[in-house]
Order: C-alpha cells, then structure tokens, then sequence
C-alpha cells in the first residue's frame, strides 16, 4: 500500500476542520521490519553487555557463524527446503480439506450433522497425541508427516471459514434466491466471497498450525528437516544451532503470516474497515 | 382491466385470491386479500405502516415460504425484486452485480447497456462502497430491467433517499418502465410518489384492499386528499 500525498504543494491555502482519529490510522513506511529489528536489537544488547549469557541464550553473532557452518557443512538448505516442502504439503490437504468440509457443513443441514460433530471431538483432542496412532496407520515415513500437519491446519481453516459462512446477512441469500441463479452460482458469488474473511483468519491460523505441527513430527525419524537438526544438536549440546533452528521457524512463520494478511488487504479491497 | 386489440380481456400478469398469511395465532396480516394486475399496468399499493404491504410483495416474490397461510398466487415467469436497501453484494464489482445470474455471452454488453440506462456508465468497475444511496439503488434498478421482467416487485425503493433524489428516480423509473413494460408493484408510504407514479393506486388495510382507484381522468390534487382520507380512517 503506497501513502499519497492529498495536500498540493502550491500556495493555495488549504484550510480544513480535521477530527481527531480513533483508528489506528495510515500505515507507517517498512512496519514490516520495525518489531522484528527492534527485538533483535534488544537480543543483541543483552548478549553484548552480558545481561544474556551465552548458557542462557547464544548472542545473534555466534548464530549467525553457526548458521554458516550449518549451511556449509551440514546442508542447511537442504534442512530448510525439506522442512517448508512437508509444511506446505500438510497445509496444503489441510486448508482443502477444511475449507470444502466448512462449505458442505455450512451449506447443507445433512453435511452438518455429518462433519461438525466428529469435527469438533478432533478439536478436542490434541492432534499431537493422536501420533503414536498415526505412526501405528502410516509407519514413520512422510505420509504420517504430512498427515499430522494437514489434520492440524484443517481444524482452524474449517472452524473460521464454517464461522464467516454462517456470518452472511441473510438479505444476500435472499436476493440470490430472487435472481434465479442456481446453487454453484450462489457459491460462486456470494458463499465463498462472503466466507473469505472468516478463511484468511483461519489462515493465519492454520500457517501458524502447520509449523507448530513440524517441530513435533520432525523429531520422528526424520532424515532431513529444521526439526531433525535440532534434535541432533541437543543431542550433541550444540545451543547455538538449536537457536538457529529456531530463528529459522521463527523466520517462516512470519513471513507466512505476513504473506497471509498482505493477500487479505488485496482481495478484501471491496471493505474499508481499520485495516486500511 | 386491460384489453388487446381484438378487445378481448388479456390474462392478468398477477392474480391473487383469498389470500391469507399471519404470522402469530392471535391475528392475521393478510386476510383474504384479492388483487389483478394488468400486463404493463403500473399499481401503486398504498398503506400505514405495518398493514402487510411488504408481506404481500414478498408473497408475490415467492420469498415467504416459512409463513403461515393459504390462497393462490399467480405471477409471470420472470418477476424481479427492488428492495429498499439496493442489496448490492459488496464483495462484486458493479457491473458484476448488474449481471449477477445473467446469462448469454452478451450479459456483460446488456449490463454495461442497463447501467447507461439508469445513468451510470463508466462506474463497472467501481466498488459498491463508492457509490452514493442513490446511485446504489439505480445499480439495482439496472440489475432488475437486465433481466427484463414482467413483473416487477419494488418495496419503498425510493424510502431511503433523500427528496431531490427521489423525484430523479421517479422520472427514471418512468422513464424505464415505459420503455421495458413490465407490470409493477410498488410499495410505498408516500402518498404523492403513488399519485406520480401509477396508474393504479392500491389503499391496504387490515390485511385486505380498503380502496382500489384508478389515477387516469382524476385531478391529482382530489385524488390525493382521498387517499389521504383513506389513510387516515381507521
Ligand atoms: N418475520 C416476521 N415475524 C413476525 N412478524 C412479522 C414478520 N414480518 C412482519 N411481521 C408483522 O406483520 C405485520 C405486517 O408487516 P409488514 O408487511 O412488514 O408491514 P408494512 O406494511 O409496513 O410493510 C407487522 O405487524 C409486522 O410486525
Ligand atoms: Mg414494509
């Protein structure tokens, strides 16, 4: 989103009576980085003046050489583009799934009865405990991987997308119904664009999900992965390449987080609310 | 009623009898209401506020189908709705709206034609939120004639407006009515719009027509202060 200058830069007097803002107001230039830089800045404070000793957390340097001896020595990017493939796969069935199962539960009283109930018993139960089952069903491999991760990012796509569904204003359902348009019609044009505010919420949960969901199956048997060179560092003791592990998980999340509401300002152009 | 030029009497567009609908045990809103709507004939349905003149309009939409009642209904084929609120998605384009469940290849040329029709060409592709009251509900009076109807339903379109607005969209609303034919059944509590506009003024009350009188050959000025009396008895 870009800032445009309103006021001309003549001399033409531009005299307005302007009320006080309750909004949060225009966006500020590269927020994007100002929380982030601002956290590493603290962290590198702390380690410099030795108020973070190195036991407790490594200082953002010494990360940085491990990250190099990693990616040198050990295949890093190969760690990492391991890892965001199971993660992108999982999501991937996962945000299908759930979105297609919130449409058929939220559009048809039968698909309800039959989807919401044993949809909400998985919520309950925590997926991460349902592992050793799936590792009894798909052995270790990828499948129990990817399986974990699509069944954890399904449940907030399909609670937030069931939810915004069920949000439409009735009178569009209505005005459909005098239009003598037909059921896929109806989907096309008001369910599913009335749904996408409740499915981007869900989003942000489900990328978050994902990840959350990788750092558990990557410590089964994994061959490769962010998860798997963690595990081995604790077995060795390295700290600082646990960190690096870490920062790494932490650098996904944000930017899907980030790519996840940058595409929501863009298709949800037709609102004006706070956001913009 | 009308007649063709044989001068045989043409099938009504709209026929309803004995029409009955309520929504609580206590007492009926419509209560064996009868009502003839000619092809191309222009009524106007009159009333005090919550005699049932929208419940009739919806009766006739075919959008009351979980309400308690019995009686015939007959409507043409294509009967298209203007609410008051003009209903646009907001999530559509404008003249994604206008062509909302059209079908053909041309819809988009019929309603980028509709959209010069009630004023506004060049506004496709804004969204609904950039658009004044009034010109949202002339996108709706678009989205209705696109379809060409032959019967036309349209409850208090104009209430939200403000007066000058409202009397352009009276000429328009002539204007397109005339060039497109349908029958139409408008809703309202304005008793000069009605004069105005129709060519039959309907008084509801009590769930049943009170006063039916044609507006041809009749001063408006008589003709008012009788609808007004109408109203005002109770
Ligand atoms: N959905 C509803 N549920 C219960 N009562 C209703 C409903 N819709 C209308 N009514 C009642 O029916 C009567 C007629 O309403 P309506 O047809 O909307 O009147 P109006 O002539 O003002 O359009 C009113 O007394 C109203 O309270
Ligand atoms: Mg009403």
């Amino acid at each position: 989103m870009t800032i445009t200058e309103t006021r001309p830069r003549t001399a033409t007097p531009d005299v307005r009576v302007v009320r006080r803002r309750l909004g949060p107001g225009r966006r500020i230039p590269y927020a994007f980085w100002v929380g982030p830089i601002l956290l590493l800045a603290v962290w590198s404070a702390g380690s410099a003046t030795g108020l973070i000793s190195p036991a407790i957390l490594t200082a953002p340097w010494d990360v940085v050489v491990a990250f190099g001896e990693q990616w040198t020595d050990h295949d890093l990017l190969g760690n990492i583009l391991s890892s965001l493939q199971r993660a992108a796969l999982g999501l991937g069935f996962g945000v299908a799934t759930g979105g297609v199962l919130a449409v058929v539960s939220g559009l048809s009283r039968l698909g309800e009865s039959l989807i919401d109930g044993p949809i909400q018993v998985k919520r309950s139960v925590p997926t991460l405990a349902l592992i050793p089952l799936f590792i009894a069903w798909f052995g270790i491999g990828q499948e129990m991987k990817v399986v974990t991760i699509a069944l954890i990012s399904m449940v907030p796509i399909y609670v937030h997308t069931h939810n915004g569904l069920r949000g439409i204003d009735g009178k569009y359902a209505e005005l459909a119904e005098t239009l003598d348009i037909g059921r896929g019609e109806f989907v096309r044009h008001v369910v599913l664009p009335g749904a996408l505010p409740g499915f981007l919420l869900g989003m942000r949960f489900a990328v978050t999900s994902s990840l959350l969901g990788l750092v558990v199956v990557e410590q089964y048997n994994a061959t490769a992965g962010i998860g798997h060179m963690i595990t081995l560092a604790e077995q060795y003791g390295q700290t600082d390449v646990i960190v690096v592990g870490l920062v790494i998980y932490g650098v996904f999340g944000y930017c899907a987080d980030s790519a996840v509401r940058l595409v929501g300002r863009r298709v949800l152009a037709w609102r004006r609310t706070l956001e913009d | 009623m009308a007649t063709d030029t044989r001068g045989l009497i043409a099938p009504p567009a709209v026929r309803v009898r004995d029409l009955h609908r309520s929504f609580s045990e206590s007492g009926g809103v419509l209560n064996g209401l009868d009502l003839d709507i000619a092809p191309g004939e222009f009524v106007a349905l009159i009333g005090r506020s919550g005699t049932g003149k929208s419940t009739l309009l919806r009766a006739l939409a075919g959008l009351d189908r979980d309400v308690a009642g019995y009686g015939e209904i007959e409507v043409p084929e294509s009967v298209s709705v203007v609410f008051q609120d003009s209903r646009l998605l907001p999530w559509r384009r404008i003249l994604d709206n206008v062509v909302l469940g059209v079908r053909g290849p041309d819809a988009a040329a019929r309603g980028q034609q509709a959209l010069s029709e009630v004023g506004l060409p060049g506004r496709e592709r804004s969204w609904p939120f950039q658009l004044s009251g009034g010109e949202q509900q002339r996108v709706s009076l678009a989205r209705s004639l696109v379809r060409e109807p032959q019967l036309l339903l349209a409850d208090e379109p104009f209430g939200a407006l403000d007066a000058l607005t409202r009397i352009r969209m009276h000429a328009l609303l002539r204007k397109l009515c005339e060039a497109h034919k349908p029958a139409v059944l408008l809703v309202t509590h304005d008793v000069d719009e009605a004069v105005a506009l129709s060519d039959r003024v309907i008084v509801l009350d009590a769930g049943v027509v009170r006063a039916d009188v044609q507006v041809a050959g009749r001063s408006p000025v008589e003709l008012r202060s009788f609808l007004l009396e109408e109203l005002e008895i109770r």
